[in-house]
């Protein structure tokens, strides 16, 4: 039925935009639903400053004493117009937020996503080969580990030894302290994304190499293999020939399937690290009340990972090209 | 066929060969399994010689020794000659996919990823010749194959067309012995006359031809002679004549029961553990 290229690239769009629907009438939902009073955590600790009048003016101009259908009604209506509108606790517009937290997190989750996927495919590979080694076993354990520990725990360590031990990398920060960020040199911007990068890395190559391990084994006990050996075929020359783009489709689908992961782990070292990026911007929108900056930020992070996915699939056609006659 | 023309002793022979396999049980106590326990065989020039046995008789195992391409955990012993000259592992390999090689049939002994044309062109590579490219365009066309075929991936070969792919690479290194490990599983008759009618002309043309096999019915029509293994021994070879009628000329107990055991001709149950 659904056949027509046309047709199928309709029902793709279909999808991303109920997809999109969905993520931001739940997050309006959850936070319609939080015990959290936006004005009390505007306020903070100048709550004691201000009377009950001065509250009902702030909740007036928010807008908090409309029904909450009302309230999204009024949100969605302006976001079509392409208008995201005001972000509370920042007082700029949420378009100017994004962008400026976005540039500053592009840095961190970039590095980190580059550096877990070419580390993950590369370590994958030699456990692959050596399966059954020494080496094979300590990459293994080592990635069952770093898969089974939280992201904010790994940052700890890390802050912990290299930071607070050894003096290495600075505490926190995207920039010195005491430093506009515009003025803090190219050295200085490396020197404070080092850990939290690192610490993005390290967690992140764990699925990759577990894939990419099980997809090299299961080549080396293929049939083409086995004739590859028998044509004098072997060692790293039957790896890079016979078997790394066999393992490379799986590694390529999955990298650009964990881009969504990448945020929620970037939420985290972040937040250990004060790091001034999305992530941070995304905890101080939910922990004080900030709508439509939350709602800003859910449907950027939702149409990356919709972007991500969809790159990661014809790319992996590309890699294998059994794939495209199985999606077809 | 083989450059020199050495009269140190048949083209391909293999004797007294042993493949064990050492495991770990619980990861601790070793244990040492012995899957090929005592196999000889002689394959001369232009010859097929047939080596038929139950699954799991250790014929592939014999196939992939000469070859040198046992698994790791695999040791073997006995001897392998090639021109009557010994063979260690490393000149196994050496000689591997150029004075010997393995003829796989199915389409899964192509690498799904790659395109026909890069296989070849490895092969070719493989092989030592001079001309890689021009090598793999050759073999092909050789083959009644179309140029374009070298664009495609193996997915979009014919059956046929898959086992005219690997037959080229296969021959890339003009072989001497040419080792076909159950070439016709599952193969509709025509096909089957066809692979076996490949591995015929092969001999007929010089080489020596192992075809590694379950299927005796399908082997005797091309074999020149046939070895019969059993739990990883040989233990009788048979001219391709005595198999007829009852089998009464088949002098080895178990290679007359392979026999009997066709259709059609005079089967009864063997008695397990015999009395």
């Amino acid at each position: 039925m659904l056949t027509t290229p046309v047709a199928r690239t309709a029902l793709r769009l279909a999808r991303v935009v109920s997809l999109l629907v969905a993520v931001v009438v739940g997050s309006f939902w959850l936070m319609a639903a939080s015990p959290v009073d936006p004005v009390q955590a505007y306020v903070g600790a100048d709550v004691a400053a201000i009377g009950p009048e001065q509250r009902e003016q702030i909740a007036e101009r928010w807008g908090l004493d409309d029904p909450p259908l009302e309230r999204f009604a009024a949100w969605a209506g302006n976001v079509l117009t392409g208008d995201l509108g005001e972000s509370q606790i920042f007082g700029e517009p949420v378009a100017v937020v994004l962008a400026d937290r976005a540039a500053a997190s592009l840095a961190l989750m970039a590095t980190a996503w580059v550096l877990s996927g070419v580390l993950g495919f590369a370590l994958g590979v030699l456990a692959g080969v050596r399966a059954g080694t020494v080496v094979d076993r300590v990459l293994s354990w080592w990635a069952y580990l770093l898969a089974s520990a939280p992201t904010f725990w790994v940052g700890l360590l890390l802050l912990y030894l290299f930071s607070v031990s050894l003096g290495w990398t600075p505490v926190g920060g995207a920039v010195p302290s005491g430093t506009l960020p515009g003025e803090a040199t190219v050295g200085e911007r490396l020197h404070h994304l080092l850990l939290p990068a690192a610490t993005l890395s390290l967690v992140g190559v764990s699925p990759v190499l577990l894939h990419t391990r099980q997809a090299v084994v299961e080549a080396m006990a293929s049939d083409h293999v086995a004739f590859a050996r028998a044509q004098g075929e072997r060692g790293w020359g039957l790896v890079l020939h016979r078997v790394l783009r066999n393992a490379a489709g799986p590694a390529v689908v999955l990298q650009f399937a964990t881009i969504g992961e990448l945020f929620g782990g970037s939420l985290l070292a972040e937040q250990v690290f004060t790091y001034p990026g999305l992530g941070e911007a995304t905890t101080q929108a939910a922990l004080r009340q900030d709508v439509p900056l939350l709602l800003g930020i859910a449907m950027v992070t939702a149409l990356v990972v919709l972007v991500g996915n969809a790159v990661g699939r014809v790319l992996g056609r590309v890699v294998d090209p059994r794939a495209a006659v199985l999606a077809a | 066929m083989s450059g020199q023309e050495q009269s140190g002793g048949p083209l391909l022979q293999v004797e007294d060969l042993r493949v064990a396999f050492v495991q770990y049980e619980r990861g601790l106590r070793r244990r040492v399994v012995e899957a090929v326990r005592g196999m000889d065989l002689v394959v001369g020039a232009g010859e097929v010689v047939a080596l038929i046995g139950a699954s799991g008789a250790g014929k592939s195992l014999l196939g992939q020794a000469v070859l040198g391409v046992l698994p790791p955990n695999a040791v073997s012993s006995g001897s392998v000659r090639h021109h009557g000259r010994p063979l260690d592992d490393a000149a196994r390999r050496r000689l591997a996919g150029r004075e010997v090689v393995l003829l796989p049939q199915g389409v899964s002994a192509l690498d799904p990823t790659a395109s026909v044309g890069a296989q070849v062109r490895r092969s070719a590579v493989l092989a030592g010749r001079a001309a890689p490219r021009t090598a793999a365009a050759t073999a092909l066309t050789g083959r009644g194959l179309d140029p374009s075929v070298a664009r495609r991936y193996p997915h979009e070969l014919s059956g046929g067309m898959a086992r005219r792919v690997i037959g080229a690479m296969a021959a890339m290194g003009r072989p001497s012995v040419v080792i076909a490990d159950e070439p016709t599983p599952g193969l509709h008759p025509a096909a089957v006359a066809e692979a076996l009618g490949g591995l015929r002309r092969l001999a007929d043309d010089g080489a020596g031809v192992l075809l590694i096999t379950h299927e005796l019915r399908g082997a005797l029509t091309v074999a020149d002679r046939v070895m019969v293994c059993e739990r990883g021994r040989t233990v009788d070879e048979a001219a391709v004549a005595d198999f007829t009628g009852d089998g009464s000329r088949l002098v080895h107990p178990y290679t007359r029961a392979l026999w009997r055991a066709l259709p059609g001709h005079g089967f009864t149950a063997p008695t397990i553990g015999g009395r």
